[in-house]
């Protein structure tokens, strides 16, 4: 694209990249050349603005994102879109552990696979990982959703509070207080708009199945002490 | 008739120091409820502390300064290594961080003005930030711990400070804890829970583990906050010269040091009591890992954890800290404890001076509560002036014993203007044993 506003990262420091796109006044699309795997491009984005992240993206990329969209054309290091506020997230390949952690809103999409606590203590937030995730994914989530189109690894959805997860493949284990749930209608529609705004046509919503809190572990009490 | 109880000696009842009235009734408790004790404060154990230090004052060798005339300094200046904002503070005793909803919102502003009043700073805590108390506070340190409940990046730009939470001293390796009577529905809104449940936090941060992730993590805050905070890093005492030599390779401005007398707004009793070291023990390791770096008075240190007077903080300060934080202290300038409040107290089955139910929510005082009707009883501005006196009063009392000892400045007490009262305080904190020259170690024995 052209009219692309251009940061090449071999020519300028992390702080300058940044504090470009940081303002609240900031407008347009943007293209960051050279990533290089660098940690904590594109934190703390305050507009509305497309930013395109041109190859890989260490550590915490797009952390703490209010309105901006984000596309990260590589793979993303741990706690990418960590405690995204609004705006989007989208990383073309793989993301490492803590994808979206606590994040409070927008929507984040992993086209390849996540990591171990993807979604981890999730507050608001939606992912979208068409492939699979790593063990103890949306530990203690409180609210927002997981989908999850392939499998999911071991103690799903641990200490869970009122977030949602969504399964297509198999899930190696679930954490404690996480059970299946039935699937309401208003589930499946939520479900099929959120694969649709994240691209996924190919799988069908009915083909996932809903996990939620059993919420046991909402008070303390002897009964549940195995539990914690 | 002959009454035979009178002559034969009968033996007393005598209670064991193994099984005390207190493990007793612990036991008791513990069988018919199935669950540990969660209360709050601090330690309640007698461990080595400040008592155990003495100043010297002047002699023949050292002069004194002019208690009413002579210029003693107290400010000092946070985070002056890495932020582009430090914060300047007129006297080093700050606020520790307790949140809204472990306190009520009027003791929060109580807080936030009495430290305004003195020019110093309060710290938010495991639950984010309210308008409020950014309002009230003129200086403000944001807590950023491994919940994150409430945690945004406008409150983050907002901030005077950063404080990375990895510990408290009455819990370190523990999370928060908040029981359902204190999540009303403001504060599960703003943690974004369900009202009403036993709140657990996370003890690990979600998305780093150790000090190189760490590192990594500092620079992202430094990145969204434009290098404008000073970013502090808050440990338990438990390894301090490993965690505070290892928090300055991550790149802290300011370190944070909480003993295990730290009080706490709500952790199980057995956490308390028996994790973590004295503050008294730590805080020579801690001002040596500083030295070993070249980075004492560049990274600034904070301990906190049993500080109750000027004389606690003047000691804190020879001893090399920078400033020290206070937490049950200033609730009890609040009104925690006050004997006018006996006959509420009792009916909690306490006393004043024991109360110690503060994750219970129905405190009489208005200060660990969120029940609207107990809040009200405390006047934040009334809190504020008590918070603002006591505060002044330990000032002054630092004041007194740096003159005494010579000093212009409090930065200017240092560990040769102590002496230690018992072998147990010489040995943690290298100062030699009253009347000689000597403590455990030095020498070879
Ligand atoms: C009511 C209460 C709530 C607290 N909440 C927090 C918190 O949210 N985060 C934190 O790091 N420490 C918290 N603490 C610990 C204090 O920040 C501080 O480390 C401790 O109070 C210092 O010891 P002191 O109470 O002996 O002065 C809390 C302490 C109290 C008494």
């Amino acid at each position: 694209m052209s009219n692309m506003q251009e940061i090449d990262l071999v020519r300028c420091t992390l702080r300058e990249a940044n504090s470009q796109l940081q303002g609240e006044d900031a407008t347009g699309a943007w293209i960051i050349r050279n990533p290089q795997g660098r940690h904590a491009l594109a934190v703390g984005l305050n507009a509305p603005i497309d930013v395109v992240i041109d190859g890989q993206a260490g550590y915490y990329a797009g952390g703490m994102n209010k309105h901006a969209n984000i596309t990260i054309e590589g793979n993303a290091g741990p706690g990418v879109a960590e405690n995204m506020m609004s705006g989007s997230t989208h990383v073309r390949g793989n993301a490492s552990m803590a994808a979206g952690a606590t994040g409070h809103g927008g929507l984040l999409v992993i086209d390849g696979d996540a990591g171990a606590r993807c979604g981890i203590s999730m507050k608001g937030i939606e992912i979208v990982v068409r492939g699979s995730v790593g063990h103890m994914s949306a530990f203690m989530a409180q609210s927002g959703t997981l989908v999850i189109c392939g499998d999911a690894g071991e103690a799903l959805g641990d200490s869970l509070y009122e977030a949602k997860i969504f399964v297509r493949g198999e899930v190696r284990s679930l954490g404690a207080d996480c059970e299946e749930k039935d699937m309401t209608a208003d589930d499946l529609a939520h479900l099929r708009s959120l694969l649709d705004r994240a691209g996924v046509s190919e799988y069908p919503a009915d083909s996932f199945r809903l996990y939620g809190s059993a919420r046991r572990l909402y008070h303390f009490h002897v009964d549940n002490a195995a539990a914690y | 008739m002959t009454d035979n109880t009178k002559k034969t000696p009968r033996t007393k009842p005598r209670f064991s120091a193994t099984f005390d009235p207190f493990t007793i009734s612990e036991i008791q408790r513990a069988a018919a409820t199935g669950i540990y004790d969660i209360r709050g404060a601090g330690t309640k154990r007698k461990l080595p502390h400040f008592d155990d230090l003495l100043f010297l004052g002047a002699s023949i060798s050292r002069y004194p300064l002019e208690g009413y005339r002579e210029r003693c300094d107290t400010d000092v200046v946070l985070g002056t290594r890495f932020a582009k904002k430090p914060i300047h503070l007129k006297t080093p005793v700050t606020i520790a961080g307790m949140s809204f909803g472990a306190l009520s919102a009027q003791a929060k502003e109580a807080l936030g003005r009495g430290a305004s009043a003195v020019g110093t700073s309060t710290t938010t805590g495991d639950g984010g930030m309210t308008p409020e108390e950014r309002g009230h506070s003129s200086t403000l340190v944001y807590q950023y711990l491994p919940s994150r409940y409430g945690m945004n990046p406008d409150d983050l730009r907002r901030a005077d400070a950063i404080e990375v939470v990895v510990g408290q001293g009455a819990k370190p390796g523990g999370g928060g804890m908040l029981l359902g009577q204190k999540i009303s529905s403001r504060v599960a809104r703003m943690r974004d829970l369900p009202e009403g449940i036993d709140q657990r936090s996370a003890c690990r941060h979600p998305d780093w583990t150790g000090p190189d992730d760490l590192e990594i993590k500092i620079e992202e805050l430094r990145e969204i906050t434009a290098w404008e905070k000073p970013i502090y890093i808050k440990v338990g005492a438990s390894r301090p010269y490993y965690d505070v030599s290892l928090a300055v390779k991550a790149g802290a401005d300011v370190v944070v040091l909480d003993g295990m007398q730290g009080g706490t707004a709500a952790t199980q009793e057995v956490f308390i009591e028996h994790v973590g070291l004295p503050i008294l023990s730590a805080i020579r390791p801690a001002v040596q890992a500083l030295q070993d770096l070249g980075m004492h008075r560049k990274v600034q240190l904070i301990v906190s954890g049993g500080i109750r007077s000027g004389a606690d903080m003047a000691k804190a300060l020879a001893l090399g800290a920078d400033a020290v934080a206070i937490g049950t202290a200033a609730l009890i300038a609040l009104g925690d404890q006050s004997p006018e409040l006996a006959d509420e107290y009792a009916r909690l089955g306490t006393v004043p001076g024991a109360y110690d139910d503060w994750q219970d929510g129905r405190d009489p005082a208005g200060i660990t509560t969120q029940d609207p009707e107990l809040a009200a009883r405390l006047d934040p501005i009334l809190g504020g002036r008590r918070i603002a006196n006591y505060l002044s009063v330990m000032t002054m009392e630092a004041q007194a014993i740096a003159r005494a000892c010579g000093k212009s400045h409090l930065h200017n007490l240092e560990p040769e203007d102590l002496v230690a009262l018992t072998m147990e305080a010489a040995a943690m904190t290298r100062i030699p044993l009253a009347g000689t020259e000597w403590y455990p170690g030095r020498q070879g024995f």
